[in-house]
Formats: structure tokens, C-alpha cells, sequence
């Protein structure tokens, strides 16, 4: 085990290397850099910058250098100081905007797994036991359309329905009363009261995939001849689905995180911003469109990066369940 | 020791009559037995007919919309839309629309609209109305259907510059419906090219392609394609930016496909006839897109049916946040950039309304696929 679990950590490294490969490129590739949209947009308001002074805040930030140099810059100052670079816009260390939201974006993430997890289970398992009946036949047209609804409308229209209903603004992330005081469970169950609906409206496209997955994997698993042996000989038949093929057929719950992952981060970044619930999703909309690279950058960076740990996390659990994967990797890789 | 014979006389040469109805199944092509399967999917069959009608919908969109795409009605700014009546007091008069009559409240500055009931307007069929050139070519002026003499009809209410929703819908459905299958393509050429590379050659060039496509399916999908679309040149003709984003839609999409396709080809390339095949000399590019990828095609087809649902909504997204397609070109994404905020679901809920064809498209995509990977492997 523990000879598996050195070897799926040290082949993050590369994967990591890559990624912050990529993201940087990325973000070096709209024309122009932050200090042109800048001069562009005072210019638009009529003000007008010096060409020393933009020569010295290009020089201050490191944007004269030649793009290798700026990489080599930026990625050994998040490794080596844990320094995300500086946001242009807000005048502020990257890494500090990022952390003061990425508790928030963190709660998001793990409310909606455990969302996924308690309505795609029961759900699942009716429609495989019931299979084709009108109820499964409705659970999946269901399940289709919440695939196929665009989040940010639902979101939008939750929004509206909980204001008239329930009165409480979803726009928000906590009372009122509760903003600035430190983390109590009076706040925290605030914050979940204002954040149900990020979650349902989340949560809903990932439930769709992950109830089909298990409910293929239980079908298979029940036309099995030793599940027909239980039967015949008289097992009930709730015990003759809890006892094996439920368990097989779970493997999705864990192997799933690794997809539901990059999904719900994705998902997250558009509920967000129409919710305005202040996590990075917003943030990094914004940076994009104002060339504010390194908030950008790290935000992105930051988001896979999260991606890559949560399929580590599912990887392991996998293996640690499951002695076929464990046993079966030594050999194969 | 006795032993009964059959007295019927025995010859090798006869054959087992067949019915006119197994014979045509054993004789049948696999794209014969393909369809045969697929029929029995009724749900899938129904969406297959109703994309046909909405791709049909895109070659004619300026004759069946009533207005042109930016035609403006200051005086029907956010009009709410105006149903469809047969029957006026009783009495059978054909598709008409109520007049609106417009009035600004003073009291709460609101735009409000009441519906004239006295007098029918009957709508005008096969008509000439507001003027277009189709597909940017010629000029006509033939509609399907036009607003009545000196009046209105706006089926789905009007947005804030008092645009005809219905034809913009029916006009960015051009753009919406055809930007998934330009993702598809590209996605389709990258992920069966390095799938099939990484399949059949194998050793470093799999290890490479392997890697990349792990890299790639660790980035969050919507912050990748948000960034990558923020790099596409502002300065760029709106045409170019919808390939732009057709690109990029591909680019991140690929690697599924490409997983795919090594996997099948890996198995594949085992078989007899692909060994066979590589015996007697054929060339890589033979044996793949001759011999391999025949044998595997229905999978493709389907599981390419299930991307393109994904991209429209990817599309619909990326112009919901400003980042994707810019006006002038109209999308169903773009036009729900006008819902964004809750004022807009509370006063103005049909501009939501591009929101319904965007949820039949992809649900219609989905069953299709569905259907298609049921009836992809006809022999089983």
C-alpha cells in the first residue's frame, strides 16, 4: 500500500509541472498585457499616463523580461515562498484574495458531493431495483433534465422562488448580523441556509451522471448468476441487494470524485457569479476580462490543482477499499 | 441394438428454409441492423426527428421569423409576449394576436401593457413583411408569417430594445445548433487521431499522448475554456471569434474521445483480421481507417452525439459570463445574457425563453445518443 501510494504521489509532480506549464501560457496569451488595457482604459477617461511611468510599472512588475524569465519567476515564488504574484487590479497579493475565498469555494465543493451523494443514492438503487417501471422511467427523464437545464438559469430561478417563498435572500452568503464575527456554528448554519440553493443547482448536473453510472453498475450486477443463487435459495431480497451487489456497485461513489470533481469546480465558477456568492469563480470572471494575469493564473492554477489532490484522494480510498486496484497496479505500471 | 433413421433423405447440400423476415436479417448490412435497433428506441427516434426539424429550421430562419434579427420597436420595449387565439367571442376567426396598448405608470415608472380585446387581429400568411438579405446573399422579403397591417405580433414578448424575441431565437439557433457540431469536428480529428496513434504505435508515443490527456481532463472544464476564450483578440470580425470558440470547445474536448478510441484499438488490433491485415503488408493508416475504425465506427458516432450537447450548453455559458460570442452574433447564450439578474425573471420572464430550445436541443442530443450506443453493437 504504501509502495502505491509514493508512486500516485510522485506522478502528480510531472502532471503539476504541466499544468502550471499550461496555465501560464494561457494566461500569456491575450495580446497586450495588463499595464495596455490599463493605459487604454485611463486614456478612455481621459487621463493620460507618462511613458517613463509606464516603462518604471512595467519594469516593477517584471513585464519587460522575456516570457521564460517571467514563468521561472512566478512558479518559484509559489513553490519556494508560496507567493501567488500580485493582482494588478486589487493592489493585493494574489494568494491573499484567493485565501480569503477558498473556505467558501471549499464548503461549496464539499456541500455539493455530499448533495450528489445522499439524492443520487436512494435514487440509484430504486431505479435499478425497479427497473423500467414508471418510476424509474421519471427519476431518469429527471435526471436528464437537470443535465440539460443550464445551471446559471436554474440558479436564477431558484433565486427568485426562494426570495418569494422563503424570504431569505439567497444574494448573500450569511445574514447580515453574522458578517465579520468569527466562525461559530450560528454562523455556519447561516451560511447554509444562504447557500442551499449554489448547492442544489450544482449539485444536480453531477447527480444526473452518477445515478446512471451506479444504476448500470448495480444492473450488471444483479443479473449475476450468485445473486439469482441467493434468490432461489431464499434469501430476502433485501438482503440479497444489500449484501453483495450493493457493494460492488459502489465503486462510482468513490471512483466518482475524481469527475465530479473538475465538475462541480467548474459548475461552481457559474452559479457563483450569478448568485454573487463571493468565492473564486466571480473573482477570476473579472480577472479574466481585465488581464489581471497572476490573479487569473492563480486562481485557474489553483482550481486544477485542487482537481489533481481530489483524484489522489479518491485514488487512494479506491485502492484502500478495493485489493484488486491495489495489487493489480504493481503489476500493471 | 436397434436404432431408428430418419427415412427422410438426407442431403448436405439442402439449406434451412428461412422466412422472408430472418432472411432479410441475416442478410442485412450492420448499419441495416444498426438502424433496425435504433427504431425500437421510440424516445430516441421522436429527438432524432425533432433535431431534423430545428437543423431543417436554420436553412430557412429568416423566412419563418416575422422580424429581422434587430429590427426595433421603441414603442413595444419589453412587451410581454402576445398568445395565439383561434376563437374571438365565440366565433371562429383564424390565427389572430390582440392588439397591446402601451402606457407608462407614473406612479411606479413601469412600462405596462394591457390587451385590447375588442377588435382581432388575424396574422398574415405567406406574406411580404420587413425586408432581409438570406444568408447575407440576396434580398427577399417572403415570410412564413407577418405581423397584421399596422399592427404587432410578438409571439414571445419583445427584449429591452423591443426586439422580437421569437425571431431572435429562431436566428441564434443558426449559431447555437451549428457551433456544437464545429466543436465536434475538431474534437472528433484531434481525438481519433492521437487515440488511434496512441492505440496502434503504442510505447512512447502512448506514454505522451497518455500523459497529456490526464493533464488535460485535470483542468476544471468552464475556468479552461473561460480563459482561453478571454485570449481571443477583441479586435477580432465576429466570425472569427466564432470559430475561435469552436476551437477551443474542441480542444478541451478531445481527450475523452481519444481515450476512447486507444482503448477499442488496443483490443482491436489483436483480433485476426487486424493481425492478418498487418501481415500482409497494409500501412498503419490502412489498417486503422480501413480495417479498425469500421469496426468501432457506431461507438464513435454515438458517444460524438453525446458531446455535442455538452458544447452547446459550454457555448450557452461561456456568452451567459460575457466571455464567449459577442453581439452582433446571436446565440441562445447570448441572449440570455439580457436574463442575468433576478429583475429580469421577476418582470421580464420570457426573456428567459431561449432557455427551452437550449433544454430540447440537449435533451433531444442525449436520447439520441442513448439510442445510438444501444444500437451500436448490433451483434450482441
Amino acid at each position: 500500500m504504501l509502495r502505491y501510494v509514493v508512486r500516485r504521489v510522485l506522478m502528480m509532480v510531472p502532471t503539476l509541472v504541466a499544468i502550471s506549464f499550461i496555465v501560464f501560457v494561457i494566461i500569456q496569451l491575450p495580446e497586450g498585457d495588463y499595464l495596455d488595457s490599463l493605459v487604454a482604459e485611463l486614456e478612455a477617461q481621459g487621463e493620460q499616463l507618462q511613458s517613463e511611468q509606464i516603462e518604471y510599472l512595467r519594469e516593477q512588475y517584471g513585464l519587460d523580461e522575456p516570457l521564460w524569465r517571467q514563468y521561472v519567476n512566478w512558479i518559484s515564488g509559489i513553490v519556494l515562498r508560496g507567493d501567488f504574484g500580485y493582482s494588478f487590479e486589487y493592489q493585493r497579493p494574489v494568494f491573499d484574495i484567493i485565501g480569503e475565498r477558498f473556505l467558501l469555494t471549499a464548503i461549496l465543493a464539499a456541500g455539493t458531493i455530499l448533495f450528489t451523494w445522499m439524492v443520487a443514492f436512494p435514487i440509484a438503487i430504486y431505479s435499478a431495483v425497479y427497473k423500467y417501471s414508471w418510476g424509474d422511467h421519471f427519476l431518469t427523464f429527471l435526471g436528464f433534465l437537470g443535465l440539460a437545464t443550464p445551471n446559471f438559469l436554474l440558479a436564477l430561478i431558484l433565486l427568485y422562488l426562494s426570495q418569494i417563498y422563503f424570504g431569505t435572500s439567497v444574494g448573500q452568503v450569511m445574514a447580515e448580523e453574522y458578517l465579520g464575527e468569527p466562525m461559530s456554528l450560528a454562523k455556519l448554519g447561516s451560511i447554509i441556509e444562504h447557500m442551499w440553493v449554489a448547492v442544489v443547482v450544482i449539485g444536480t448536473a453531477g447527480t444526473a451522471s452518477m445515478i446512471r453510472r451506479i444504476r448500470a453498475n448495480l444492473l450488471d450486477e444483479l443479473e449475476k448468476p450468485y445473486v439469482v443463487t441467493a434468490r432461489a435459495k431464499g434469501l430476502p431480497p433485501g438482503r440479497a441487494l444489500v449484501k453483495y451487489p450493493l457493494r460492488l456497485a459502489l465503486n462510482p461513489f468513490v471512483s466518482d470524485i475524481g469527475n465530479l470533481l473538475p465538475e462541480l469546480i467548474s459548475g461552481s465558477v457559474l452559479v457563483a457569479f450569478v448568485l454573487s456568492i463571493p468565492t473564486n469563480g466571480p473573482v477570476l470572471v473579472n480577472a479574466l476580462q481585465s488581464q489581471d494575469m497572476y490573479l487569473a493564473g492563480g486562481i485557474v492554477m489553483l482550481e486544477a490543482v485542487l482537481v489533481v489532490i481530489g483524484v489522489l484522494i479518491s485514488d487512494l480510498a479506491l485502492a484502500a477499499l478495493d485489493p484488486r486496484i491495489r495489487l493489480g497496479a504493481g503489476v500493471r505500471r | 441394438m436397434r436404432r431408428y433413421v430418419d427415412p427422410y433423405p438426407f442431403d448436405p447440400e439442402e439449406e434451412v428454409p428461412l422466412t422472408p423476415e430472418q432472411e432479410r436479417l441475416y442478410t442485412a448490412s450492420q448499419w441495416r441492423l444498426v438502424w433496425m435497433r435504433f427504431r425500437r428506441h421510440k424516445l430516441a427516434v421522436v429527438s432524432l426527428v425533432v433535431l431534423a426539424l430545428l437543423y431543417a429550421s436554420i436553412v430557412v430562419t429568416e423566412v419563418l421569423a416575422p422580424y429581422t434579427l434587430d429590427s426595433r420597436h421603441s414603442s413595444h420595449v419589453y412587451a410581454p409576449p402576445q398568445p395565439v387565439h383561434l376563437f374571438h367571442e365565440g366565433a371562429f376567426v383564424g390565427p389572430f394576436v390582440y392588439p397591446l396598448a402601451f402606457e407608462l405608470n407614473m406612479e411606479t415608472m413601469q412600462r405596462e401593457y394591457t390587451v385590447d380585446r375588442s377588435e382581432p387581429q388575424r396574422l398574415r400568411w405567406f406574406c411580404r413583411g420587413e425586408p432581409y438579405r438570406f444568408w447575407g446573399t440576396f434580398e427577399a422579403d417572403w415570410h412564413l408569417f407577418c405581423p397584421p397591417e399596422d399592427g404587432t405580433a410578438f409571439l414571445l414578448g419583445t427584449d429591452r430594445l423591443g426586439r422580437d424575441m421569437l425571431s431572435r431565437i429562431l436566428h441564434g439557433a443558426r449559431i447555437s445548433l451549428t457551433i456544437g457540431l464545429f466543436g465536434v469536428a475538431v474534437s472528433f480529428v484531434l481525438g481519433v487521431t492521437l487515440g488511434g496513434l496512441a492505440g496502434y504505435v503504442g510505447g512512447l508515443v502512448d506514454g505522451v499522448i497518455q500523459r497529456t490527456i490526464e493533464i488535460i481532463r485535470s483542468f476544471p472544464v468552464i475556468p479552461l475554456w473561460m480563459a482561453l476564450s478571454a485570449a481571443l483578440p477583441v479586435s477580432w470580425d465576429p466570425l472569427w471569434i466564432y470559430f475561435g470558440i469552436t476551437i477551443i470547445l474542441g480542444l478541451v474536448d478531445w481527450p475523452g474521445l481519444a481515450r476512447a478510441v486507444r482503448g477499442r484499438i488496443l483490443s482491436l488490433r489483436e483480433e485476426d483480421f487486424a493481425q492478418a491485415a498487418i501481415f500482409m503488408g497494409a500501412r498503419p493508416r490502412r489498417v486503422i481507417g480501413r480495417h479498425l475504425i469500421p469496426s468501432f465506427a457506431s461507438h464513435l458516432i454515438a458517444s460524438v452525439t453525446l458531446a455535442i450537447p455538452t458544447m452547446i450548453l459550454g457555448e450557452t455559458a461561456l456568452s451567459f459570463l460575457g466571455l464567449g460570442l459577442r453581439p452582433p452574433i446571436t446565440s441562445w447564450g447570448v441572449l440570455l445574457t439580457e436574463a442575468q439578474n433576478i429583475n429580469a425573471v421577476a418582470l421580464y420572464p420570457w426573456l428567459m425563453l431561449p432557455v427551452v430550445p437550449v433544454i430540447l436541443v440537449v435533451l433531444a442530443f442525449n436520447f439520441v445518443g442513448d439510442g445510438l450506443r444501444d444500437a451500436a453493437d448490433p451483434y450482441s
